[in-house]
């Protein structure tokens, strides 16, 4: 009796390690990144161009390039993948070829990123002929979030009660209709957390923006779409292993300010699902 | 105003034979009752008259059902124009997650080509005031739908449908969810209902079919084993089978 008392005890105590394992990298990476980090910021490293070999000034075209790409892989991917996710969800008929689509759907996500940057390499950069350039990026990283996009819209789409599609049909609405009016309307904050996730992905991968788009340096703000760009992602990844000579504090207050903007849009996800998981009735 | 005549229906789901050559006569402004066991198939039968059944596979109709001169089993059938006509209420109560007033305003804004404000709020009030909600809900118009009772629901529900002006109102149990006291008072509105409609409801409920009804059919396995007055029917079923269950031995 006492024994089995003992046993449980040290298991839970191992549990419990095993889980406080889990939060103390991510509490460290916060804060030697925060750390270190924060002597960087200041207006003009938020706002000035790359000085002196990147080794001075700021990180401005970086911020602005991740931000230009993150926006043009939502521009693509969120239609594409919010119709495909309708379709799936409320047309398709389980058939070998929709069977098919799933799984494709399942493998996109597994693919590694820099399969993705080398295949936006061929398409994008030299057969479109688009050159290294933002909408060659763009297109990489939409593809890249497409996955997620389609798997959390069709969730979201699949949770909208039957009976409201029932209710709406028996009313005469065509099945458009019912989509548009009553579906769609309901899946929205659904929908909405997996674009941000998707976002959030794409604004922190290094691979698919390495070969279509990233500029080594161009202390510049791109022009137009066909220009390259710098990136956050990328530019960390210069000024760490590149350039040498790089105040450590430039090296962590890039990272910091990549790690805010994908936390940022971590936490407003976070909140989109929390008001309507409390707003949700039926 | 519609009544619906029913000729010799069958339908399958697959293999199996849900209805077995039915046939009977709703008459307009009078409501119907079927009852009989679960599984007999009277939801079957009261979806057909809308043509609910569709969107499960593998469902054949044969023989007929007649409204307005048409038979609406007919593939042709314009399904729009059919479930305007002949509208749905459902088991559990199930207002859009909208506010009260958009859930009654839903019908018009799908099939209305222009939207007219003030149309919108005469269709409110006097959906409102046929379900008997127009003094309790005026001034709450704004509000989320689910926020009501489920008995307010239900009539809310009602006031949807009858916006859209049907003839036919299909009833599927409309009130198994409802507390007694509830209960009565949507079989009131039913009444009050049928000066204006055609109305059929399904009930497992054979005290509920007796209050409400004029005329009731009870069917087993598929088949309509007898259809007549709810007086006849309560009182001398012709068949031994009606007599079983009316009187409890089944169901």
């Amino acid at each position: 009796m006492r024994n089995t008392k003992r046993t449980q005890k040290i298991a839970f105590f191992f549990l419990f390690l095993a889980t406080l394992l889990v939060v103390v990298p991510v509490g460290m990476i916060v804060v030697i990144i925060v750390q270190k980090g924060i002597p960087a910021i200041n207006w003009q490293f938020l706002t000035d161009v790359p000085r002196q070999g990147m080794r001075s000034g700021g990180i401005f075209p970086a911020i602005i390039g991740t931000l230009y790409l993150v926006g043009g892989a939502i521009i693509f991917a969120l239609p594409i993948g919010l119709l495909a996710a309708i379709y799936l969800s409320e047309y398709s008929k389980e058939n070998f070829l929709s069977r098919i689509i799933k799984l494709a759907i399942v493998n996109l996500a597994g693919v590694p990123s820099v399969v993705y940057g080398l295949f936006g390499l061929a398409l994008f950069v030299v057969f479109c002929k688009f050159g290294a350039s933002i909408l060659a990026g763009s297109l990489t990283l939409g593809i890249m979030i497409l996955p997620i996009i389609i798997t959390t819209s069709r969730e979201a789409l699949e949770s909208v009660p039957y009976s409201f599609r029932e209710v709406s049909l028996s009313l005469g609405a065509s099945k458009w209709q019912t989509i548009r009016h009553i579906v769609l309307p309901n899946a929205i904050p659904g929908i909405l957390t997996g674009t941000i996730l998707g976002l959030g992905r794409a604004a922190g991968e290094t691979a698919p923006i390495l070969f279509t788009v990233a500029a080594f340096y161009l202390p510049r703000l791109p022009k137009s779409i066909f220009d390259q760009a710098m990136a956050l992602p990328y530019h960390l990844y210069v000024i760490s292993t590149q350039v040498p000579n790089v105040d450590e504090k430039i090296r962590y207050g890039t990272a910091l300010v990549l790690l805010t903007l994908v936390l940022f849009m971590n936490l407003v996800a976070i909140i989109i699902r929390y008001k309507f998981r409390k707003k949700k009735k039926w | 105003m519609a009544g619906i005549r029913v000729n010799n229906l069958d339908l399958w789901y697959g293999d199996f034979q849900a209805l077995k050559n039915v046939s009977a006569d709703f008459k307009e402004k009078r409501i119907t009752a079927i009852i009989g066991p679960s599984g007999c198939g009277k939801s079957t039968m009261l979806r057909v008259f809308n043509r609910m059944n569709d969107f499960i596979e593998g469902v054949r109709t044969s023989g007929e059902i007649i409204i307005d001169n048409e038979n609406i089993i007919n593939p042709e059938t314009d399904l729009v124009l059919l479930r305007k006509k002949v509208g749905m209420v459902f088991q559990r109560p199930n207002p859009f997650p909208l506010s009260i007033y958009e859930n009654i305003v839903f019908g018009e804004r799908i099939h209305a080509e222009k939207i007219n404000k003030n149309n919108l709020d005469e269709i409110v009030e006097q959906s409102l005031k046929s379900v008997l909600l127009w003094d309790e809900l005026k001034d709450k118009l704004n509000r989320p739908a689910l926020s009501l009772s489920l008995e307010q629901k239900q009539r809310l529900c009602i006031a949807r449908l009858i916006a859209v002006k049907p003839e036919v109102l299909l009833m599927d149990e409309p009130c198994s969810t409802l507390d007694p006291q509830a209960t009565q008072r949507i079989e009131e509105l039913m009444r009050e209902l049928r000066k204006n409609y055609t109305i059929i409801i399904v009930t497992h409920n054979m005290q509920q079919a007796a209050r409400v009804s004029d005329d009731t059919g009870f069917m087993l396995l598929g088949e309509l084993i007898e259809f007549d007055s709810t007086q006849n029917i309560f009182t001398a079923p012709k068949d031994k089978r009606t007599e079983d269950y009316i009187t409890g031995r089944y169901g």
